[in-house]
């Protein structure tokens, strides 16, 4: 004879009630398949794949909806594009909705800059990967070039005004301050300055 | 044990500080007991930070979850190699870690350093534990790791799933130790200038430091990028975040500074640029750790926020102003022994590589400040993301990767026309054959093509110096082509693992240009559906979902989805990207799911496969399929550059024994100049 304790008689007893009072749930249990049997099975515990997700549809990989979403930037602070993100943190709830709002966007027939543009008016600048180049922005896209042939230029002319310099010294060395050397001493200084050539 | 740990933060403190101020003083004084002092003091505060360190590591051993540390960075059911990497997972460990790794250099450096440097020790003892001491001090009033909680939690909250990857258990500490090892060649040059010895001794005294930095900063970056790849998922390597833009600028420096060192060595010039260089590489190593700690960037990298970030700020605007004020006034004493004598020269290429490697340092940091810079100014807040940074600096990058192949054509003092036909003949071939084969190909990619084209120039000029050596010593000593070329690069260790280095880089552009042709979609499959997808190789790959299969591992429940690949028609396996959700020891949920991507890769390209997630709890799941061309050669440019930096810096041998001897050529070279009408 089995012994049914009070609480095996209670947690059957929910379980009994939970089933009555959500029949839907029951049958669907009965009728999908666990993992791994038939066509689609469900999984044992669905929210340990993370948050459930809608079928991905021909117009998700067009190039076209890649390329402008790549341009605009996730607001959830990922600081990720959009497309990267909602292809990549599958928790984000931001990205997914700036994607229909893209889609939406071409649906109204609107041009690649048409749609940015419109997420620039709803967001604000920020929302661009990349500032665009105008105004103040331009320096942030000249100024490292900029100083970088600046910093060239000036170095040539140094470094020009320095060899003159050298070209002069070497014209006003006097014979006589010219150091003694004896045959060895230069044969030396000749392997030191071929080891050096070498280096 | 935490109150031993705290005793120890404090000791540390009143040590460091007595330390760092005799060190100064003592030496400025003239009493040469009080210097002997400080460098003891040093090796006291290493041994304080070893304890302190042992006491955290124990408490994130023995789960006391009363440490506010450890219950926030780990669980019961966290692996140990995980949980003792925990110790630089979080803000306030990391902090302590960073002061044991520097008080260990601290300690290394006054025990290794020659007689010959005596005179600058003291010095060098009294900076590193002036920054050994400022890490402590924030430890002690802002973030201290031995913080108690006013409760016991029955379990920790784990470590964040992203983290629990062994690129996340070598990564860190690699790039730590590359950040903390530039402090010791910035306490020998400020002990340089401290003391007006401002011969080339205290160049000789860092090389291995300022290469072993360097090369601790190589392998952090390049296990970073590997570790965004693997792990973070979204099918790149490098995002031009904050934090990585921090962790390349001082590798940008270093490399710059490895450059023109040798220009110093060898004519006695640069030395104002190189103490320059020492300084900036060290304020940009502050900088990086004030960006990741201070949250005034917005990155995912980024540690909690807290007021650290002003301790680092503050140190960062002191440590500036006293380096350069103290450089400043030891200007005249930096001047140049010799100038240059032509355009056409080592010397002057090098220049220009040190301008370019400044003028990519620069804009890196422009682009990283310049969000802030136009809040300011404009009142208005904008992103700059990989879009900015590629067009700005691609260019740039390109220019570098040309003088990679220049430079070493160019013969120090003066090149002739001769010689530089000679030198350049074959290098110049080979780059225009590469461009030749990719514009046939059909590449239209201008930057691809150009890195390529580049490519082949640089490659041509390695093997040529390569080939060159090895011919003349087959020919001099009559040795076998193998061994010649052995005894070649382990006679010029210097000199063919610097050569090395350029292949590594070389390959790592190469690698970068395969993102241009990367190709990705999305699909949701039911077991047994398939599409299938063409790589830019060419190949056709086809993907068939098997299933989701769910079992629970060790602090996880693990969803797996399952894909049957197909290249060109020929099975090649079964791939499996993972949903898991970490839980507790009482399996309770402690993080949102991550996900595992499943990568195979080959020398053409990586597949990446990543599991989205399940229609509506089904096994109909969600993939994004990518393709990334040349990814595996990223990998294997940064084994081939620290396989080249290893060779650079190997003990012994006769470049090393040479050493002086070369620096006494330097002044003969003067003596010639003098000569020659």
């Amino acid at each position: 004879m089995s012994v049914v304790s009070r609480r095996g008689f209670l947690a059957g007893l929910s379980v009994a009630i939970g089933g009555l009072g959500n029949p839907g749930r029951s049958v669907r249990s009965q009728q999908q398949p666990q993992a791994g049997q038939g066509d689609v099975g469900s999984l044992r515990d669905p929210a340990a794949a993370g948050p459930p997700k809608t079928p991905a549809t021909e117009r998700d990989n067009e190039p076209f909806i890649q390329a402008v979403e790549h341009r605009i930037r996730c607001t959830c602070g990922c600081n990720l594009d959009v497309y990267t993100c909602r292809t990549t943190d599958f928790t984000c709830s931001t990205s997914p909705r700036m994607h229909r709002e893209v889609l939406a966007l071409e649906d109204q027939g609107k041009n690649a800059d048409q749609i940015v543009a419109a997420f620039v008016a709803q967001y604000g600048e920020q929302v661009l990967m990349a500032p665009k180049p105008e105004g103040f922005n331009l320096a942030g896209y000249l100024v490292p070039g900029t100083l970088l042939l600046m910093g060239g230029a000036l170095l040539t002319v140094l470094l020009r005004r320095r060899m003159r310099v050298v070209a002069a010294e070497r014209v006003t060395v006097p014979a006589s301050s010219m150091p003694d050397a004896t045959p060895e001493e230069v044969a030396r200084l000749n392997r030191e300055l071929a080891d050096l050539e070498r280096e | 044990m935490t109150l031993l740990g705290q005793f120890c933060l404090w000791i540390a403190l009143l040590v460091g500080t007595w330390g760092a101020v005799v060190g100064f003083s003592g030496r400025w004084q003239g009493r040469p007991a009080l210097a002997e002092a400080v460098i003891r003091s040093v090796y006291a505060v290493f041994g304080l930070m070893v304890v302190a360190t042992i006491c955290l590591w124990q408490g994130l051993i023995s789960h006391d979850f009363n440490i506010e540390y450890v219950a926030g960075y780990t669980s019961r059911n966290l692996p140990t190699y995980f949980i003792v990497s925990a110790l630089w997972a979080g803000q306030k460990g990391s902090l302590l870690f960073w002061a044991v790794v520097l008080s260990l250099f601290s300690s290394l450096a006054q025990w290794l350093t020659s007689a010959r440097y005596r005179a600058l020790m003291p010095y060098v003892a009294a900076t590193t534990l002036t920054v050994v001491t400022f890490f402590v001090t924030v430890m002690v009033f802002a973030a201290n790791p031995f913080e108690r909680l006013a409760f016991t939690p029955a379990d920790g909250r784990g470590l964040n799933p992203q983290l629990q990857n062994i690129g996340m258990v070598i990564h860190p500490p690699m790039l730590y130790l590359g950040y903390i090892s530039i402090a010791i060649p910035f306490a020998f040059a400020i002990a340089a200038l401290l003391s007006n010895r401002l011969d080339t001794g205290w160049i000789h005294a860092i090389r291995k430091w300022t290469l072993m930095s360097w090369l601790f900063l190589s392998i952090g970056i390049t296990l970073g990028m590997w570790w965004a790849y693997v792990e973070l998922g979204w099918g790149g390597y490098w995002a031009w975040d904050p934090v990585e833009n921090a962790s390349l600028l001082p590798w940008l420096t270093m490399s710059a500074f490895l450059h023109s060192v040798m220009i110093q060595e060898k004519r006695g010039m640069l030395k104002r640029w190189n103490m320059m260089l020492i300084v900036g590489s060290f304020l940009l190593s502050i900088f990086g750790t004030f960006i990741t700690r201070s949250g005034v960037i917005a990155s995912v990298h980024s540690f909690t926020q807290s007021n650290v970030g002003y301790f680092f700020l503050a140190f960062l605007v002191a440590a500036a102003v006293l380096s350069f004020t103290l450089l400043y006034t030891r200007w005249d004493r930096l001047e140049a022994e010799v100038n240059l004598e032509s355009m056409v020269s080592r010397e002057a290429a090098f220049l220009f590589n040190n301008l370019l490697f400044v003028g990519v340092a620069f804009s890196v940091l422009w682009g990283t400040l310049f969000p802030i810079l136009s809040e300011a100014v404009r009142g208005t807040k904008i992103t700059v993301g990989p879009p900015f940074f590629n067009k700005v600096n691609v260019p740039m990058g390109l220019l570098l990767l040309a003088l990679t192949g220049i430079g070493p054509l160019i013969a120090w003092r003066k090149a002739s026309t001769a010689n530089l036909q000679r030198q350049f003949t074959w290098p110049v071939v080979t780059g225009a054959v590469v461009l030749g084969l990719t514009l046939a190909s059909g590449m239209r990619h201008l930057y691809s093509i150009m890195a390529l084209a580049l490519g082949g120039f640089v490659a041509g000029t390695l093997v040529q110096e390569f080939a060159r050596g090895t011919r003349a010593r087959h020919r001099m000593y009559n040795e076998s082509y193998p061994r010649a070329l052995a005894h070649l690069v382990a006679r010029n260790r210097r000199r063919y693992g610097g050569y090395l280095v350029h292949a590594g880089i070389l390959i790592y552009f190469v690698a970068f240009t395969g993102m241009a042709f990367k190709r990705d979609m999305e699909a949701t499959l039911k077991p047994g559906d398939s599409i299938t997808m063409t790589s830019p190789f060419g190949h056709q790959y086809q993907f068939t979902h098997v299933g989701v299969s769910q079992y629970e591992s060790l602090n996880r429940v693990v969803t797996a989805a399952s894909v049957e690949v197909k290249k060109d028609g020929k099975t090649l396996g079964i791939m499996s990207s993972e949903k898991r959700q970490h839980v507790d020891s009482f399996g309770r949920p402690t993080f949102e799911p991550s996900t595992e991507v499943a990568i195979r890769s080959n020398l053409q390209e990586d597949l990446y496969i990543v599991f989205a997630g399940a229609v509506q709890g089904t096994e109909q799941a969600v993939y994004r399929f990518t393709i990334n061309p040349l990814v595996l050669w990223v990998w294997l440019g940064g084994m081939v550059l620290v396989a080249g930096g290893l060779i650079t810096m190997w003990p012994g041998g006769p470049t090393a024994r040479g050493t002086p001897r070369r620096a006494q050529a330097g002044y003969e070279v003067q003596l010639k100049t003098a000569a020659t009408p």
